[in-house]
């Protein structure tokens, strides 16, 4: 099986190189650093929340309500920066960073200790975050000119060539690689979505560890919310719409088992990277960035077939087993 | 062997007031029935013209497409799937009978197209469950994601709305007095959702197949026809409802009915039907139907924008799932 | 003898108000090896569930080196010593088999991070300790069952485990593995390891146990040293009755072909299965767990679409594709798992015998009540099933009930042939022998019957013929007059 996922991943790192290449013979300057940058730049929020996504996603549960989160959150630390522009964007981080983990909790704690599927649990979240940003905004929009300079400048900043935002990615990555290899909360995210009956037998709660992805996934997406509206620059009620579909559409693509249990960082990075090179190459080769939404939507329902098919070869063959 | 501890661990629902006076009162359909009620008068209360037949007729616009949908997806939930891509394939479904009717085709071929397209999306979902072995979850939030896409896709920020005028007697037109088409549509379908639930083979087959899938097959049940065939009737109910709503409008954009895959669910689960499947009634189903719809538009009468109604669905779904699983323990845990 | 390290004194245990355990009482010694030993549904699991944090007794104490403790975890388990292997091979199939081993406890270095070179080595020297036949670095997935269960015995090993439970480990192993096996645990004795060795199985239980235990109906019935018991004692002990009560011998006259197989073969699961049985006949399938048995029933059944080979009823070829060709064709199939394969438990007793046969009982799909409630109420009280009515959820019967509830049901459809897969699997005594009784009555009466069983007195008793499996294959088919136990562990244990 890691011999599958390992070539797995080099085969959609072959796609993924090879939609780079051909975007740059139909549009040359497409594969020049500068513009190379420019795509990770905008796909930097993508990969921060599909690498959270794909904690949830380990222990068999999935988390609809990032984008509702993300845009509330986002929402919140626009109006407190508009209110007190002088406080800077420490508080800012920080608080972003525990609005998400509250919201995020809300969702763990109704899977742990509810047992309620989290699907629903989500979906009812995802509806209920969304119409707070309309109770706390009362629908108004705050704007770039509301927003102090600190707030909109972090993450414009750049260092050897990428953006702060980017550089947040990659640390993001670094940070999804060792929590998930080297740490003791990381592996056992893969044995409770492994077996969860047998997590029990070794003394870990299956439902704790999603509890635990739930709150992850929430300050990340709470800490993106900030990225976000300062990124765009403004705070709205639509922000981010929609926007957790292409979350767990980068994660499927990236071959993180929806049934739990597998999946790897490299996947989950290079199923986001492909989302965010075909929404950059589109326009540049003369497509409607319309069609971005048809195409993420065909790569998901194919991932999810190949995936599946993985999924139904059987265990135990007999007949195999009696050769041995 | 594990898991057979573990049916016999987990704790027996509440069957224990099953018999004696207050059974029928302790009933899901009765305490939604009793919700109904109150929402009416509420609203009866809140608004003189409440009570107006033709202002009551307008009442059940809001909710009827949705309603129709919800029919075939308690079915589908009831068999332990979800389809999450029914508002896009209403959105589809809306493009392609835009397209015909820039094209100069009758209302009855372009009301065809609009219940085909949508029996084939939904055909295509129920291939992906039952030959390709995708969970439904997933394989109708990338659907979901596909069917929208390629509204946007041929429409972008476009609009068709070349309809013929006959065209809008789907989503306009009344039957019989304040009766509308949608509304009668709606009532007609209840009727023969809950004949084939409850009294025929079929709706035999759809509780064992929700209750215990294996012993299904197990018991020469065809359960992947079953499946594929309710994935295949709510694609063909979203087209429906896409006529309706089509006709209604008498426009096509591709964010038509954004969002409303959650307020079919959450119709179905406070309709009662279990989402972890087995259980449930049509009645359930209408019943909330009408408490959704009642209490949407009593919240629209005090000028409480859409926005915020979404809260109070979200709330909802939660709620009705949550309240039986908080209750059944605080029962097992009285007892000795 | 050395004092008892580990003492269960009066345990008890309810689910939902079944009493699993009446009073279980046990005592674990260092260094030696007790054999706990019972029918299915004796308490023998519950118990295990006990020890090892994943149940709280309701009642009862457990002792270690005489003081009292309590098992709230599985971590509490493990603190104490306590370490169990299951029949099942709790193990994680994505995960390699280094990080099986020390899944609950991995090694970690000075800052807090896993340390895989030293999980790595260590698992290497565990495994190579018990001459396992693999690297650290393989996916456990990859592993035959008896593999996965070294891993186990690798992961007690790696917390210096003093007390090891093993729950049927042999279940699904060879002849050739168990010895192996036994080879581990008289290491583990002599280091002073006391084991709890549960199994069914009298020839190991001899020849590897040093002091029994038995468990009849949650309650201990009795213990002492196995060199002063013979296989009668414990044998009475267990069922409470002597042997050659419990399986009527079925009479009836032989009759013409109703089911003949030829040349059934699978991909990967089974290969060339060939038999036939006649009216009036019961036919026996023995074979281990993981032999190819139930597979090989299931393809009959129509359950394994990619299984070929033909497949006559009564002399008319008939091509099975789904299980509906087969109930057509009179071929009815009663799964081994009861729970989730056989009945509706959610659904009344009625739906559950009227599922199969909904088309008899309806016109124009509408389903007719009061032909349900007839046929529903014929069956059920011809196999006497306990009830409270028509209309009781099946999952409110006790599993012998249960199990009656799933032969009515297939009664009802008027087949030719009955497959029952481990007909009496964790039912007591007394349903047991109605479900014995009532097959003999059925082969007197014309119906071929096949019996898949993992119990050789079952086997025995009930079987004219026996087929033996192994390792997806039929071996032989034996006839009564030659089987003999010894005779039949022989074949299926590919000695």
């Amino acid at each position: 099986m890691t011999q599958i996922l390992k070539n797995r991943d080099a085969l959609l790192a072959l796609v993924v190189a090879g939609l780079i290449g051909a975007a740059a013979l139909a549009y040359p300057g497409f594969a020049a650093p500068g513009n190379l940058a420019g795509v990770l730049d905008d796909t930097a929020i993508l990969i921060i929340l599909a690498l959270a996504q794909m904690l949830v996603i380990l222990t068999r549960a999935v988390d609809l309500s990032v984008a509702a989160n993300l845009a509330l959150t986002g929402m919140l630390v626009a109006m407190l920066n508009a209110a007190w522009p002088s406080g800077g964007v420490l508080p800012i981080l920080v608080l972003s960073v525990a609005i998400g983990a509250a919201l995020g909790a809300v969702n763990g704690l109704l899977v742990w200790r509810l047992g309620i599927p989290s699907i629903v649990v989500t979906l009812g979240t995802l509806s209920i975050y969304r119409g707070m940003i309309f109770v706390v905004s009362g629908g108004a929009w705050v704007n770039s000119h509301r927003m102090s300079p600190e707030f909109l400048d972090l993450i414009r900043g750049t260092f050897l060539g990428l953006t702060i935002l980017s550089w947040f990615a990659v640390a993001a990555v670094v940070a999804a690689a060792v929590l998930l290899r080297f740490t003791v909360v990381g592996r056992n995210l893969f044995v409770a979505g492994g077996n969860p009956s047998a997590a029990a037998y070794i003394g870990v709660d299956a439902g704790r560890m999603q509890f635990v992805a739930f709150v992850v996934s929430g300050a990340v997406a709470g800490l993106c919310g900030y990225f976000w509206v300062s990124r765009y620059a403004i705070a709205y009620v639509e922000v981010a719409l929609g926007f957790e579909l292409q979350v767990i559409a980068a994660c499927v693509i990236g071959g993180v088992s929806i049934v739990g249990g597998t999946g790897t960082v490299v996947g989950v990075v290079l199923g986001a990277l492909f989302l965010g090179i075909v929404k950059n190459a589109l326009p540049l080769v003369g497509i409607s960035p319309f069609w971005q939404m048809a195409i993420a939507g065909a790569v998901i329902t194919a991932a999810v077939v190949l995936n599946a098919a993985q999924v139904k070869a059987p265990s135990r063959r007999i007949l195999k087993e009696a050769e041995a | 062997m594990i898991a057979a501890e573990e049916v016999k661990k987990a704790p027996a629902a509440p069957a224990a007031p099953r018999a004696g006076i207050a059974a029928p009162l302790l009933r899901w359909e009765s305490v939604l029935l009793l919700c109904v009620v109150a929402a009416f008068a509420v609203n009866a209360w809140a608004s003189p013209y409440f009570l107006d037949i033709w202002n009551l007729s307008d009442a059940t616009f809001n909710f009827t497409e949705k309603a129709i949908i919800a029919l075939p997806m308690a079915l589908l939930i009831l068999v332990r799937e979800i389809d999450i891509s029914v508002a896009s394939i209403i959105a589809l479904s809306s493009v392609v009978m835009g397209l015909m009717a820039e094209a100069g085709f009758s209302t009855p071929v372009i009301a065809l197209a609009g219940l085909l397209t949508g029996l084939l999306a939904g055909a295509f979902n129920g291939l992906l469950v039952t030959v390709f072995r995708a969970p439904s979850i997933v394989a109708t939030i990338g659907t979901m994601s596909l069917f929208r896409g390629i509204a946007y896709a041929v429409l972008g920020d476009g609009v068709l709305k070349a309809y013929p005028a006959s065209f809008a007697w789907f989503g306009q037109g009344y039957v019989w007095g304040p009766l509308s088409f949608e509304f009668a549509l709606f009532l007609g379908l209840a009727v023969v959702f809950g004949i084939v639930l409850h009294r025929t083979t079929v709706g035999r087959r759809l509780y064992a197949i929700g209750s215990n899938p294996t012993a299904a097959i197990f018991s020469g049940v065809a359960v992947d026809r079953y499946r594929f065939a309710l994935f295949a009737l709510v694609g063909l109910a979203a087209g429906l409802a896409s006529v309706c709503l089509t006709s209604r409008l008498g426009s096509t954009r591709p964010s038509i009915a954004t969002g409303w895959e959650l307020e079919v669910i959450t119709m179905v689960v406070l309709g009662g039907v279990s989402i972890l499947g087995g259980s449930g009634t049509i009645v359930g189903v209408v019943l909330a139907a009408f408490l959704m719809g009642l209490v949407t538009f009593g919240l629209g009468l005090i000028n409480v924008p859409g926005v915020v109604m979404q809260i109070v669905v979200g709330f909802l779904l939660i709620l009705v799932v949550a309240a039986p699983i908080v209750i059944r323990r605080a029962l097992s845990r009285r007892r000795p | 003898m050395a004092a008892p390290s580990l003492r269960l004194s009066d345990v008890t245990k309810s689910f939902s108000g079944v009493r699993a355990l009446t009073n279980g009482s046990l005592e674990l010694v260092p260094g030696q090896v007790t054999a706990l030993i019972g029918e299915n549904g004796a308490g023998k699991s519950t118990l295990v569930k006990i020890l090892t944090g994943v149940h709280q007794p309701d009642d009862g104490t457990i002792e270690l080196d005489g003081a009292p403790i309590r098992i709230r975890t599985a971590a509490d388990a493990k603190r104490h010593g306590i370490t169990a292997i299951h029949q099942e091979a709790v193990v994680f199939d994505d995960l390699t088999v280094a990080e099986n081993i020390f899944a609950g406890e991995r090694p970690r270095n000075r800052i807090g991070l896993v340390d895989w070179r030293v999980m790595r080595s260590r698992a290497a020297k565990l495994l190579a300790d018990l001459d396992a036949p693999f690297d650290p670095d393989v996916r456990v997935g990859s592993l035959s069952i008896a593999q996965k269960h070294l891993v186990q015995i690798a992961r007690a090993l790696a917390v210096d485990a003093r007390i090891v439970i093993m729950d049927e480990p042999t279940a699904a192993l060879s002849h050739r593995e168990t010895e192996d096996l036994f080879a581990i645990i008289r290491r583990l004795r002599a280091e002073g390891r006391a084991v709890l060795f549960i199994s069914h199985k009298f020839e190991e239980i001899f020849a590897i146990a040093d002091r029994y235990t038995v468990f009849r109906d949650g309650a201990a019935v009795g213990a002492g040293r196995v060199a002063d018991a013979t296989k009668d004692d414990l044998i009475r002990l267990m069922v409470g009755r002597s042997v050659d009560q419990i399986f009527p011998k079925a009479v009836a006259a032989i009759g013409e072909e109703a089911l003949a197989v030829e040349g059934l073969s699978h991909p990967t699961e089974f290969d060339d299965i060939s038999f036939s049985v006649r009216r009036g006949e019961i036919l026996g399938i023995y074979g281990l767990v993981g032999s190819g048995r139930s597979e090989v029933m299931q393809a009959i059944f129509g359950l394994q679409p990619q299984a070929r080979g033909s497949i006559r009823v009564a002399g008319q070829t008939v091509a099975i594709r789904r299980p509906h060709d087969a109930i057509r064709a009179g071929i009815v199939y009663v799964p081994e798992d009861r729970q989730h394969q056989g009945a509706i438990l959610k659904l009344p007793i009625a739906h559950n015998i009227a599922l199969p046969n909904l088309g008899q009982l309806s016109r124009a799909s509408f389903v007719s009540l009061a032909g349900e409630r007839a046929l529903a109420g014929e069956y059920a009280s011809r196999l006497q099933v306990r009830m409270s009515g028509l209309g009781q959820l099946v999952e409110e019967l006790s599993g012998g009930n249960q199990q009656k509830v799933v032969i009515a049901k297939w009664l009802a459809t008027g087949p030719r042939v009955l497959i029952l897969d481990e007909p009496t699997k964790g039912i007591d005594v007394g349903s047991k022998a109605a479900v014995h009784r009532f097959m003999s009555e059925l082969v007197s009466q014309g119906l071929a019957v096949v019996m898949v069983s993992s119990e050789l007195p079952e086997i025995l008793g009930m079987s004219d013929r026996v087929a033996v499996m192994a390792r997806g294959r039929l071996r032989r088919i034996v006839p009564r007059s030659e089987a003999t136990a010894e005779a039949i562990m022989q074949v299926a244990t590919d000695a």
